[in-house]
């Protein structure tokens, strides 16, 4: 065994067909996911991997044998009741959906327990060794398509992609009124019932195929994680339709070419490549989380930050103008922190930026505006005293009243409603405090 | 093994001689005592499913426990040292679903969903790690997740004890806060409670709980105790201080009949059992729990209806008899030969009320006129006639008793003057009256009846007022375009 990570080895006859059996899990799981992230029933994928249990077990009492055919049908026809109880458990108790999907799944789970064991105490059908298949063992069973040796799982895979892709895209308006709206589908007359049960039905189906074919945690996370990535870069449901397979058909290559690398730096063969897909999608999501355009943690606290620096920048030449209006020039740093509450260790920031704005000059720790800071400050105070003028005169707010409203306002103000508030206040020169209006810098 | 062996095995179990059933009767119960209490919290908070991320999310601090425990030397199998690293990992996954939750496009369930998958896959590929180390067997970690009820030890259940103890602690020192935490958090927030630290307060206790209940009976039984009994108290009452004791009754009543019926009969999981019980308690809750309970909602769903149909039957009859009055319709075909009859005036009740019990009204009328199944009907007739309020002849024809009579002149004249009321003072169309007159009067009580009856009767003095749109035998009314109106009848039929 070798330890240099540049050593591993990439068969596509193994390989290749594993990616693609993720890719193929992937993708249906993050498509129909979407559906279930969108009408908060993302717990369901968990839930049904645990439920199938005593359709595994009725399946096998019915028929004997434990041919995986038999444990299919049986398992997806649990699969759907789960759905449908759960719903049914909702509706009728009036209980919320994740009590639902509690009480539901490890009832059923206890009942499949003990049908295996009462009935069939000397045979081991344990779910983890029926049902529930490894990934890495795709290229094993093989079928013969023509001259194709294609592993049955592909085929299983495809088939079931097929069939999730054709159901979205004929129902898509469905799905997407019931999704966001269920009322507007019901009165447009489509019915948002039955919309639910196809979704389920869908889910099921991936869900017991995947398990059968790649191991039932794969099915569970992508059914929730690349969704939930993509709702953090969009809003438009075809785009995350879109965005939630790709995020998921990247995890699934990313996650086994990692589970067959990576560990080789640190003297292990390889790890569980369901285990590593799930992983890469998670590093994916925290990704999306931090650094998504409108909902990441960047965006958001970046936005937030730029406003406060905006609003400073702007009370600071404000405050200078008001101060050459007096006939004093300049102010020093101390006064500034003192009137505007400024925190001591951001001054030097204001002072970098504003200086390279060309705005203010300092000079000895004096501020003073340039004529650039000067035009914009104008504005600025226009449009403070533009406001208080309307707030005087319109809305008949006190004298002493007249400051606070007009300066939250002013960093709000352009050209066009200034000009507006100028004809509004009669052309008039001074505002309530008597203080001359600046004229418009570029009338 | 006989029915005799089963009884002496039960006496055994339920008089708990042995030292085994002893433990796992009190493991299971005090379990479900502590896990009955934090689920109803959990319910309330809508995160019913937190144990199931949680009991998942401990798989990767088990495997990296024992990864560092080999790492250092050991053997890897050290108890305290798994627990306390399952501990630690379902903390951080409980913290990353409460932070997720800050992010407004991810909901609470697929906060849950992402935390549950995302660290159970961590968890499986660090265990495939673990199978390749030499002195790695993680069957024993599968056996961690997987606990076995019936091999619960004393050490055990003194475990499940103090975390008991603590539960029931905290809940009863934070009773307030938490209240208010599940009711309305943004009151709990202005009321300056620390939202957050409460929330991963709770976080802990569920962390515990599910730390100490996987170890002991696994993963499915440990879900199952924090949901279902929770949402089985639902059904019996709304307030929290009766539902907490109440979640805790029917976790620890599932628990030790579980236990019970696992130890008597062979070959049932006691795990199973348990969850089965409290499943079936929570069927018996969903159908018969005093406040939710759905066989109740029937009952009075039914009880409505049929004093819906009572009423209705009585004013049918009386304007039956009005109609055969005024306009020399024949209620019932072929005219009964009784004596002739004195008009139905507004002045003279007994001379109407002797009119009434003279005239037979035919049940074929009744049907036309409500367009209502034959059976129901009937039924509706039956039981005015137990009630003896009116007299059914062969099936064919009825007519109002006495006392029938007055209680149909009541429910016209309420009937009458919500029409009134709706028309002088909520500007309703008098042709829409009946049906809006309908709607309401069955669903206002006595008091809003009598002050209607001050406000509006006055000038009737008591007698029963005109209808306000024309009758006519096979509907109550006639609609705007002069056709039949069907739609009461379309209504009942609903």
């Amino acid at each position: 065994m070798s330890n240099n990570l540049a050593d591993w080895q990439f068969y596509w006859d193994l390989d290749g067909w594993i990616i693609l059996a993720g890719m193929l899990c992937a993708a249906s799981a993050s498509l129909l996911g979407t559906f279930l992230v969108l009408r908060r029933m993302s717990m369901l994928g968990d839930a049904i991997s645990h439920a199938v249990l005593p359709g595994l077990a009725a399946a096998f009492l019915i028929t004997g044998s434990r041919h995986s055919t038999f444990m299919f049908i049986g398992a997806i026809a649990v699969g759907i009741l789960t759905s449908w109880l759960t719903q049914w458990t909702k509706k009728i108790g009036k209980v919320d959906e994740g009590a639902a999907i509690g009480v539901v799944f490890t009832g059923l789970f206890a009942l499949g327990l003990v049908m295996i064991v009462r009935a069939a105490d000397n045979v081991d059908l344990d779910p983890s060794c029926v049902l529930y298949g490894a990934i890495e063992l795709t290229p094993l069973d093989r079928w013969m398509i023509g001259t194709w040796k294609i592993p049955r799982v592909i085929i299983t895979l495809g088939i079931v992609l097929l069939i999730n892709l054709t159901c979205v895209t004929v129902f898509f308006r469905s799905l997407k009124i019931t999704s966001f709206d269920p009322a507007l589908a019901d009165s447009l007359g489509i019915s948002s019932q039955a919309t639910h049960y196809l979704v389920a039905a869908l889910v099921a189906m991936t869900a017991v195929a995947s398990f059968e074919s790649v191991g039932n945690i794969l099915v569970v996370a992508m059914l929730i994680i690349p969704p939930a990535t993509a709702a953090l870069l969009t809003d438009r449901l075809s785009r995350m339709l879109i965005l939630s397979m790709l995020i998921g058909i990247t995890s699934a290559i990313l996650g086994h070419l990692a589970a067959i690398s990576i560990p080789r730096t640190f003297g292990f063969s390889s790890v569980s490549t369901a285990g590593m897909m799930t992983t890469v999608a998670g590093i994916l999501l925290i990704t999306a989380l931090v650094a998504a355009p409108r909902y990441g943690l960047i965006a958001s606290v970046g936005k937030r930050w730029a406003w406060t620096v905006r609003v400073t920048t702007e009370d600071i030449i404000a405050l200078l103008y008001r101060r050459e209006e007096k006939g004093i020039p300049g102010m020093k740093s101390e006064e500034l922190i003192q009137q505007l509450l400024l925190p001591r260790t951001s001054l030097w920031f204001f002072r970098s930026w504003l200086t390279l704005r060309g705005s203010v000059v300092v000079q000895n720790g004096l501020w003073r505006l340039t004529d650039h800071g000067r035009s914009l400050s104008q504005d600025l105070v226009r449009s403070h005293r533009l406001w208080e003028n309307y707030f005087s005169n319109e809305v008949g707010l006190a004298n002493e009243n007249l400051h606070q409203p007009a300066e939250r306002l002013e960093h709000f103000t352009g050209s066009e409603i200034r000009k507006k508030l100028h004809e509004l206040g009669s052309s008039q020169e001074v505002d309530p405090h008597g203080k001359p209006i600046p004229p418009e810098r570029n009338p | 093994m006989d029915t005799s062996d089963y009884i002496l095995q039960a006496i055994r179990v339920i008089t708990l001689r042995d030292y085994n059933t002893r433990m796992v009767i009190l493991g299971t119960g005090l379990l479900g005592a502590a896990s009955g209490v934090i689920g109803v919290f959990l319910l309330l908070r809508k995160r019913a499913l937190l144990g199931d991320a949680i009991s998942h999310a401990t798989l990767p601090g088990v495997a990296i426990a024992f990864l560092l425990s080999v790492w250092q030397g050991g053997s890897g199998k050290s108890l305290p040292l798994l627990l306390v690293g399952a501990a630690l990992s379902g903390l951080i996954g409980g913290l990353a679903v409460l932070m997720l939750r800050q992010f407004r496009r991810i909901k609470e369930d697929t906060a849950l969903g992402v935390v549950l998958s995302l660290f159970f896959g961590i968890g499986l590929m660090l265990l495939t790690l673990i199978q390749q180390i030499p002195q790695g067997h993680a069957a024993g970690l599968e056996g961690f997740i997987y606990g076995k009820t019936a091999s619960m030890i004393s050490s055990d259940a003194l475990l499940i004890a103090a975390a008991t103890g603590l539960v029931l602690m905290i809940t009863i020192l934070l009773y307030r806060p938490l209240q208010l935490l599940c009711f309305d958090e943004g009151f709990a927030k202005s009321q300056g409670w620390p939202v957050v630290l409460l929330d991963a307060l709770l976080m802990t206790i569920v962390v515990i709980v599910t730390i100490v209940g996987l170890q002991a009976v696994g993963l499915i039984l440990m879900i199952s105790l924090l949901v279902v009994p929770a949402a089985s108290s639902r059904f019996w009452t709304d307030q929290l201080p009766r539902m907490i004791p109440l979640s805790a009754f029917i976790a620890t009543l599932s628990c030790i009949t579980g236990a019970t019926l696992s130890a008597i009969i062979p070959r049932i999981p006691s795990g199973a059992a348990v969850v089965l019980v409290a499943v079936f308690c929570f069927l018996i809750s969903l159908t018969f729990g005093k406040v939710r309970g759905v066989f109740w909602l029937w009952l009075r769903e039914k009880k409505l209806r049929r004093s819906y149909d009572r009423e209705h039957i009585l004013r049918d009859l009386y304007e039956l008899l009005e109609l055969h009055h005024e306009q020399g319709v024949a209620p019932t075909p072929p005219t009964p030969p009784e004596s002739p009859t004195p008009p139905l005036t507004e002045s003279n009740s007994n001379t109407n009320q002797q009119l009434a019990l003279s005239t037979h009204v035919s049940v074929q009328t009744l049907q036309q006129r409500r367009q209502w199944p034959y059976t129901r009907l009937m039924s509706v007739l039956y039981r005015l006639q137990l009630q003896g309020l009116v007299l059914l002849h062969n099936l064919e024809r009825v007519r109002l008793t006495a006392s029938g009579f007055k209680e149909a002149e009541r429910l016209t004249l309420d009937h009458r003057l919500w029409e009134l009321y709706l028309m002088h003072h909520a500007d309703v169309d008098p042709m829409r009256v009946d049906r809006s007159a309908d709607e309401s009067e069955h669903a206002l009580g006595p008091e809003i009846t009598s002050r209607l009856r001050e406000i509006i009767a006055a000038e009737w003095e008591g007698r029963v007022p005109p209808s306000p749109h024309p009758i006519t035998p096979s509907g109550a009314g006639i609609n705007q375009y002069g056709t039949p109106q069907q739609n009461i009848s379309d209504k009942e039929q609903r």
